[in-house]
């Protein structure tokens, strides 16, 4: 297959030194077996996440992810735009959709750009990386890559909210999304079909402001992989994913429980079947160890 | 007159008339069949005060203060599970944060509520150097409630805090400086632009 070639998003949580920057090294080191390059869109901004409304009005808030559109039509004219973050995406596609059908708001989003010089036109498609793999290669495709099948490993799918709702991925359900389950066996490893959490929400940004309630919400999300027998949990998105791992010390401590759960990303379950080193997948980056996956990778 | 006075001037008669002109997608909430299915749908929605669907009846009735000043809405988690359900399509959580956004702009919204605080810290952030530090924000975020309550947050995090900064995912240079975008007065410019289209709007509504 040629080289494919896309527009990319990289969000502040994949910064450097940033809570999913061992993410970014993952998906790097996968995109590099499946032959895929992205293009850092140049000086893209943060798009506010789901969270920017308290400071930022409507407007404001899309011309934020407007902007980015404007600087990657202008860079990479040709390039899907791709994004690794959940909130990304879901922020950079609604405002594409919003964009789109309604035009005062597109006369006002550009009137507000042109203050920087930019125009955006949002012709292109937004897509999450989880969609890239899916639709431009394919599990079959995926699974020929394979090394090292990750035998012996039972993984539960947590899909979340973004990724999931309100686009979603094209052709699964809201309520019972099964690609990761598919990306998990496509791998060699066993998935979780039924795990009943995999769609709950983890508090999303209030586990900072809230982190009683949201603990509440992250602590049903690791027992319901227990109760599966799961080994570690795989995310889509690196919000889940720290919120999902970073807090099960705090969730022990105020609720006598003993989790251990590892939590790792889609990219880095493939990074290892690809046969990429520990600290290739990221898995250095992992506050729990996935012991299993280290082990595979050191073979 | 302040904002807060020119709105209720103009919006005597009608709470929802008011919030089909100035809230981010208020028109929808005339659509609202009351079902409940939203409310049952929230995460966070048993702490909630007032839940969407409550929300949207007192909109109806004209209650503007109860839902203004209320905390409910900005425990959004930005979930989307409302409107994946809703029978009516409405934008639920959008029409949620245009609340919240909308309460702030009239300074009606509770002071201390803990995610507003966060939200606007990240707003903060984001504005200045166009990208968020999220070690910057932890810290601010720590200090918000004060000082002395401010150490006892940090203290308890700590564990959690050096965890993340021994797998290099909390690095303490990005407190002196950190990603920023380059172009910062463009983005800045643009934001200042975009604001005042806004403003402008809610302005020819209130006359
Ligand atoms: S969603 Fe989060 S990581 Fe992505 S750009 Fe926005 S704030 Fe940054
Ligand atoms: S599961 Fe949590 S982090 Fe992931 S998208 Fe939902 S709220 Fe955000
Ligand atoms: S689900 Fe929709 S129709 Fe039902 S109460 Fe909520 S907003 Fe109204
Ligand atoms: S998006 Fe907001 S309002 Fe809707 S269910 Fe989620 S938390 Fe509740």
């Amino acid at each position: 297959m040629a080289k494919k070639e896309y527009s990319f998003y990289p969000g502040c949580s994949s910064q450097k030194g940033a809570s999913g920057s061992n993410y970014q090294v993952s998906v790097d080191a996968m995109c590099e077996t499946l032959d895929i390059q992205l293009n850092h869109i140049p000086d893209w901004n943060c798009c506010a996440a789901s969270i920017g409304y308290a400071g930022g009005g409507e407007l404001p808030r899309l011309a934020l992810s407007a902007r980015n559109m404007a600087l990657s039509e202008q860079a990479h004219p040709d390039q899907d735009i791709v994004a690794t973050c959940a909130a990304c995406w879901l922020a950079t596609r609604e405002t594409k959709e919003r964009l789109n059908d309604d035009e005062e708001l597109m006369k006002e989003t550009n009137e507000a750009l042109a203050a920087a010089g930019l125009e955006v036109k949002a012709n292109k498609k937004v897509r999450h990386m989880v969609e890239v793999l899916i639709e431009d290669l394919g599990y079959e495709e995926l699974g020929k890559h394979v090394k090292k099948p990750l035998e012996g490993i039972k993984i539960a799918g947590y899909v979340g909210c973004q990724t999931n709702r309100p686009f979603g991925i094209h052709g699964e359900s809201f309520e019972n999304p099964v690609y990761l389950d598919k990306l998990t066996e496509t791998m060699g490893a066993e998935s979780l079909p039924n795990y009943e959490k995999k769609v709950q929400c983890c508090g999303g940004a209030l586990a900072f402001s809230e982190p009683e309630k949201s603990q509440d919400l992250v602590k049903g999300i690791i027992e319901a992989a227990y109760d599966g027998g799961a080994d570690m949990i795989v995310t889509p998105c690196p919000v889940c994913q720290m919120n999902v791992e970073v807090y099960q010390d705090q969730i022990n401590a105020r609720h006598g429980t003993k989790f251990k759960m590892p939590v790792v990303y889609y990219s880095q379950l493939m990074a290892v079947a690809y046969g990429s080193s520990a600290k290739e997948a990221g898995l250095d980056g992992n506050i729990i160890k996935a012991k299993q996956l280290e082990d595979i990778a050191g073979k | 007159m302040s904002a807060n006075v020119q709105a209720i001037e103009s919006y005597r008669n009608s709470f929802l008339k008011e919030v089909e002109a100035n809230v981010e997608e208020g028109d929808w909430v005339k659509m609202c069949m009351q079902c409940g299915v939203c409310s049952g749908s929230c995460p966070l929605g048993p702490y909630w005060e007032h839940p969407p669907q409550e929300i949207f009846m007192l909109i109806r009735a004209g209650k503007r203060e109860e839902v203004l000043k209320s905390s409910s809405m900005w425990m959004c988690t930005s979930c989307y599970n409302c409107i994946a359900r809703c029978p009516r399509e409405l934008p639920i959580t959008h029409i949620m944060h245009g609340l919240a956004t909308y309460a702030e702009r009239l300074g009606m919204a509770p002071k201390n509520q803990p995610t507003r605080k966060f939200a606007l810290k990240f707003w903060d952030n984001l504005t200045k150097k166009g990208r968020v530090n999220e070690l910057k924000l932890g810290v601010s975020l720590y200090f918000m409630n004060g000082f002395v309550e401010g150490i006892k947050t940090a203290l308890k995090a700590m564990p959690l805090g050096m965890n993340m900064y021994k797998t290099k995912r909390l690095n303490p240079m990005e407190y002196f400086g950190g990603h920023g975008v380059k172009d910062t007065s463009g983005l800045k410019a643009i934001l200042k632009k975009a604001e005042e289209i806004e403003l402008a709007k809610l302005k020819k509504t209130d006359a």
